[in-house]
């Protein structure tokens, strides 16, 4: 076998060792990948930083576990930014296993809050979390007109009524914007029936798979801003000023990168030394 | 050809001393998250200390499948499988049945299940009635009933999604492809004095609105197939093609980081949470 033959029939098993290797050397390596804010990243930080404090925003972690590392720090960076602003922040997730993880997302930002900024974020007065209900564009078509029709109690069962930042809030003309952290088609609708139907003011945190997909609505000025997978999430991380797992995880990022360029490159070149030997071969035969 | 359990091979010697280490590896690492757990009390900790155990054992077993299948994965997948299905099916009826039914169809079952009653209507009654109907898909008998309900479904789908698709991904997508292709301009004289290189520039933004008129139009070309692809217009599908792979290319690029970041968190977890080596 020639050298571009094993180059193109490589067992894949070594590509996924190298792979592995290259992700874990940077965990043990002190070093700082700078990370340049793009304008869609920090178009949503200006627009929460321009609210005053008592602003209503609403925060959808629409997301499964499966998404986490992604999406996970966006919805961390954003809701600190929300707290230490002391806007009411409305969070719910149109995802059936989001449950969860908003709910821990919530509860530990209004943690660590008290923590940094001496303020500590009261459930019902300073945010709230509505839980999950199905069918998401009902759900946010239901909002539209009134929270209380698809949720007319928050995740913990009590009515939205006896909440107090609830009582002076009805739809989504009252709040301020909406930043979705999605991972699936949650965000098409969002766009559809939030945007569309009801001009809501719309960011999303997306995944990395999604991300290019969603530059066309940035452009069409249908969302105001765009974190695309880890890469928008470091960039958030660095605007609040909180360096958190995005950025740490860009160096793995990088060292992965250079090594599936180099993989790619090894079989492109593998794929056209082979065909020049064949082209000679013809000319031979 | 294997007829029943009584022609199933048991595990080889090799086999069986791998699943022994398996197990003596994860039950050391349990006994170390719980003697180690942060916990207030010892049971707490014992059942943090499982979970963390149990969850590397299901990322390790999922990453077993990169080196080939096996009994592992075989084990974390099927367990996966059940596990959503399950909480699915929990979640679909206490947020469906309980969450929006219950309350607009009974007191009584209000009070049972804890939620507050709202107010009858009769149109939550129809759609239930919808629901045990799609049901009788199992039966055979009467599972051609089942198309009634599932008739609404497709209709009420189409209906959302045209109106939906039309307005957000169609009206407002063509309506911003009519870009100024020459952005605040006031002469060749002003251009040419204030001509900078910034992203918010105007050479900057006129360049960009060029590439989005000339790259919609080319791509639209490249899908027109009623007229062969020769000469400008072969010219204009060339270059709407490169625009398409251009696209492919930033998507698959953003793919790419999104499997990495997986990786990385998944990693993150091992490292960090379940060796706390990090």
């Amino acid at each position: 076998m020639t050298f571009h033959e094993r180059m193109i029939t490589l067992d894949r098993r070594w590509i996924f060792l190298t792979l592995a290797v290259f992700v874990i050397i940077p965990f043990f390596l002190e070093f700082d990948i700078p990370v340049t804010v793009s304008k869609e990243v920090r178009d949503i930080y200006d627009f929460i930083e321009g609210l005053e404090a008592g602003d209503y925003i609403l925060v959808g972690i629409d997301y499964d576990p499966n998404a986490m590392a992604e999406l996970h720090p966006m919805s961390y960076a954003i809701i600190k930014q929300c707290f230490a602003k002391k806007l009411k922040v409305i969070t719910l997730t149109l995802s059936q296993y989001g449950a969860g993880m908003a709910e821990q997302v919530v509860r530990d930002v209004a943690d660590s809050t008290r923590i940094y900024h001496g303020f500590e974020p009261v459930y019902g007065e300073d945010y709230v979390f509505l839980g999950y209900r199905p069918y998401y564009a009902f759900v946010i078509l239901g909002m539209g007109r009134d929270f209380r029709i698809p949720f007319p109690q928050d995740y913990y069962g009590t009515d939205l009524d006896s909440l107090p930042m609830m009582r002076g809030i009805r739809n989504y003309d009252q709040v301020e914007c909406v930043i979705d952290m999605n991972g699936g088609t949650v965000a098409d609708a969002w766009v559809s029936y939030g945007n569309g139907r009801y001009n809501v003011k719309l960011a999303f945190g997306l995944t990395g798979v999604m991300a290019a997909d969603f530059y066309p609505f940035y452009q069409s000025g249908q969302i105001f801003g765009l974190m695309g997978g880890m890469k928008g999430a470091a960039e958030y991380e660095q605007l609040v000023d909180k360096p958190g797992p995005a950025k740490e995880a860009m160096k793995m990022q990088v060292f992965a990168h250079i090594v599936i360029i180099v993989f790619i490159g090894m079989a492109n070149i593998g794929f056209f030394l082979g065909r020049r030997s064949r082209t000679k071969a013809g000319e031979v035969l | 050809m294997a007829t029943g359990n009584g022609n199933r091979k048991s595990p080889s010697n090799a086999v069986k001393i791998i699943l022994v280490i398996v197990a003596v590896v994860f039950l050391i690492s349990w006994i170390s998250k719980a003697t180690t757990g942060m916990a207030d009390s010892t049971w707490l900790n014992i059942r943090d200390g499982f979970l963390i155990t149990f969850a590397a054992f299901l990322t390790l077993s999922i990453f077993s499948f990169l080196y080939n299948d096996n009994p592992f994965y075989k084990f974390a997948e099927h367990l996966y499988v059940g596990v959503s299905a399950a909480y699915w099916m929990c979640l679909g009826f206490w947020s469906i049945i309980v969450g929006n039914f219950v309350p607009h169809a009974s007191k009584t079952l209000s009070t049972f299940f804890k939620v507050p009653f709202q107010e009858y209507s009769w149109f939550y009654y129809v759609a239930f009635a919808f629901g045990v109907i799609l049901l009788m898909r199992l039966l055979p008998k009467a599972g051609w009933i089942a198309r009634w309900p599932l008739a609404v479904i497709i209709g009420t789908t189409a209906g959302f999604n045209l109106s939906r698709y039309l307005h957000s991904d169609f009206m407002s997508q063509v309506g911003n492809t009519f870009q100024p292709l020459f952005v605040d301009w006031q002469g060749a004289g002003h251009f040419f004095s204030n001509l900078s290189l910034a992203a918010d520039g105007q050479l900057v933004m006129s360049a960009g609105n060029w590439i989005v008129v000339v790259g919609v139009l080319c791509g639209l070309v490249y899908f027109f197939f009623s007229k062969e692809h020769k000469g400008m217009f072969g010219a204009a599908s060339r270059l709407g093609i490169w625009i398409l792979m251009i696209t492919f290319g930033a998507s698959f690029g953003y793919t790419v980081m999104g499997r990495i970041s997986l990786l990385v968190g998944r990693i993150t977890f091992l490292f960090d949470d379940w060796l706390s080596i990090l």
